[in-house]
């Protein structure tokens, strides 16, 4: 049987600013089932930050969370427990979840790590603030089993260096030690391969990949790159404009697409195979989100628009128990639209890989 | 790490020995001399000025500057204190001057600090918002200013505090000249370590230690404040070195035998020596102050820590 790690329900999050009320976050609805990767994909600016760092308790002074719940479940020495993460203090939050329960990979490992504190004290500190009655030798015992989890072979050299003694692969692998220091549930990646060397990026996600199974760990995973989630996540949760516009398993997304936007993204990424002039890109910016969207936020760069997509959001249409969009063109009355031929071509091919791999 | 002290020390000396014959120089080219006295004749200058040996070629009274100056004989006096070792005078008046400087930069950077660290914890409310209205304040109002507010109240107002400096109660009359001393520190102080602060809250490495699950005073004491202090002690030297030096401002206000004091009247009097002496001995100062502070600042910060071979 399955089990929901983490339900999040209505989220709507928007930030104050100079320019207006941004509604970062529109209403998303999503779960995490334990062992299960969950990624969320959308270009800059769609969301996806905005949308998890109210289950960290990140706060900032602009932000305001309209509505929602995030609904988490843990294990406590009683038995499970759940909570609503927006409900409970944040002392609470501090004390019994960051960091305990929920960990954070982040984005930059070049700038996330304290550039005056030695590896060690810094992952020592991840690792107390988990469990205060560790003794001295327990702690450092943890400390070089940490690092060497992450990968790293000269846990003894590298513990007791600085950050800016380590590459970047080297630094995020430290942030990821850090983050596990405190066996969480969940773990959640916000771009963790972005700042980093292509070489290396492959490297930190089979590391994540490899964590993920061996600790049973539910990971949120957060990333721009569609090429990334493919061998990573379970499901895929497609963002625009502050709303989860499709949802599915992996292979209904990559097999299967039926948003738009999805069609654009799976475009732009890069293929090896094929030789094109130019890179298909998404026409267009995501909106000014200050203003209240009218119809579907992504229609003016839709070329399949139709009409009511100017006028009225559409709901998630079913394609089945399991895959949802959020596009009048799954609508009956709808005309039939098809894939791109590019793209089509390209999930055929997909498809055989795919296959010749299970074979 | 020795290298590079010695290479400091090396730039130094060359500073200090090209910061003394531009300064030789130029007084030599100054109108008028030490015996500017109408009631002396020509005959009297002249034998003082071979007295002191300033008949002869310029190059050659540096020379003998210079070779005395390695003994540390900085000449004497001609007028200010007539015949008294310069040495001695910088001596007695940066006493004062250091004493009464000292307690204004420690005084100012110590409350500048904790209003600074306030005013970030507690961004955006009335807290931060009165620290502020008290650093402009501070900055804006000079400081004679705040020397003749303070002294009114508790000087001429209250009678608590005397208003004038005086010999026999060094500590008590320099309680007032410390504070408006310090006004400008404190605010700068509080200024930056705000800024600062509040940087370093905003920073990925303060989002990271955040989720760590620390608690919050940990947080702020071994990420913000150890980075903040970091940066606070660059600022910090250079604001010391101004209060440390003697105020003349002050000095002058509230009738403080000073070294800033001396070397007005010094230059008023063209007072050759003592002048040379002074200028020699604010560029050792600064020198060796920012030498101190390098080092300092390569010893908690490790990305600037100068042995990095090691």
């Amino acid at each position: 049987m399955t089990e929901t790690v983490l339900e999040i329900k209505n989220l709507q999050v928007e930030y104050h600013t100079e320019h207006g009320d941004v509604q970062a976050v529109r209403g998303i609805n999503y779960k995490v089932n334990k062992g299960e990767t969950v990624a969320l994909v959308g270009e800059s600016g769609c969301g996806k930050s905005a949308s998890v760092k109210p289950i960290m308790g990140e706060k900032e002074a602009n932000q305001v969370i309209k509505s929602g719940e995030i609904n988490f479940t843990y294990q406590t020495e009683n038995g499970q427990k759940t909570v609503d993460l927006l409900k409970i203090s944040p002392k609470e939050v501090q004390s019994q979840i960051k960091g305990k329960e929920i960990a954070m990979v982040f984005q930059d490992p070049m700038t996330s790590l304290d550039p005056t504190m030695k590896i060690e004290k810094q992952i020592a500190e991840a690792v107390k603030a988990s469990s205060p009655q560790i003794n001295k030798e327990q702690l450092n015992k943890r400390v070089l089993e940490l690092i060497e989890t992450v990968g790293i072979q000269n846990a003894d050299v590298v513990k007791k260096q600085y950050p800016h003694q380590l590459s970047g692969g080297m630094r995020q692998r430290i942030v990821i030690a850090i983050a596990l220091s405190g066996n969480p549930s969940l773990l959640i990646c916000d771009e963790p391969t972005t700042g980093l060397d292509v070489t290396i990026q492959a490297k930190i996600l089979n590391l994540i990949k490899d964590i993920q199974k061996s600790r049973k760990l539910s990971v949120i995973f957060i990333t721009h790159n569609l090429g990334v989630v493919a061998n990573i996540a379970t499901n895929v949760n497609v963002m625009y404009a502050g709303k989860i516009v499709e949802t599915g398993t992996t292979e209904d997304i990559f097999f299967d697409p039926r948003h738009p936007y999805t069609w654009g993204l799976l475009e732009s990424v890069p293929d090896v195979n094929e030789a094109v002039k130019e890179l298909p890109t998404i026409a267009g910016t995501i909106p000014d989100l200050t203003q209240p969207v009218v119809g579907d936020a992504f229609a003016p760069r839709n070329k399949y628009a139709l009409n009511i997509d100017f006028k009225e959001q559409p709901p998630m249409f079913e394609v089945n128990d399991h895959h949802y969009a959020a596009t009048w063109l799954l609508d009956k009355r709808a005309p039939k639209v098809e894939i791109p031929t590019v793209l089509k071509r390209r999930i055929e091919k997909m498809k055989k890989e795919a296959e010749a791999d299970g074979e | 790490m020795k290298k590079y002290v010695l290479k400091r020390l090396l730039i130094a000396v060359v500073t200090l020995f090209l910061i003394t014959l531009i300064l030789f120089v130029m007084e030599k080219a100054m109108p008028g001399s030490p015996f500017n006295d109408e009631k002396m004749s020509h005959a009297q200058v002249a034998a003082l000025y071979r007295k002191y040996g300033l008949d002869g070629p310029i190059w050659l009274q540096f020379f003998n500057y210079l070779k005395n100056m390695i003994t540390g004989d900085f000449g004497v006096s001609y007028t200010v204190q007539v015949n008294t070792p310069v040495t001695t005078m910088i001596f007695q008046h940066f006493k004062i001057s250091l004493q009464i400087g000292l307690q204004a930069t420690i005084l100012g950077s110590i409350i500048g600090f904790f209003m600074g660290v306030l005013a970030a914890v507690k961004k955006g409310t009335i807290w931060d918002n009165l620290m502020t209205g008290i650093s402009v304040l501070g900055i804006s109002l000079p400081n004679f200013v705040v020397a003749l507010i303070i002294s009114l109240i508790f000087s001429y107002k209250l009678m608590v505090l005397p208003g004038t400096y005086q010999q026999t109660q060094p500590f008590v009359s320099s309680i007032l000249p410390t504070i408006a001393l310090s006004t400008f520190t404190m605010a700068s102080i509080e200024r930056y370590v705000r800024n600062d602060m509040i940087t370093i809250m905003d920073s990925d490495y303060y989002r990271l230690a955040d989720s760590k699950g620390i608690k919050k005073y940990q947080l702020i004491m071994h990420h913000v404040i150890r980075n903040t202090l970091i940066s606070v002690i660059t600022v910090l030297a250079p604001l010391m070195i101004d209060l440390i030096a003697g105020s003349m401002v002050i000095e002058k206000a509230f009738a403080i035998p000073g070294l800033g004091t001396l070397y007005i009247s010094a230059i008023q009097a063209n007072d050759y020596n003592v002048v040379l002496g002074i200028t020699f001995f604010y560029a050792v100062l600064f020198i060796g102050i920012m030498l101190v502070v390098d080092i300092l600042y390569g010893l908690i910060d490790p990305r600037i820590r100068l042995d990095e071979g090691e």
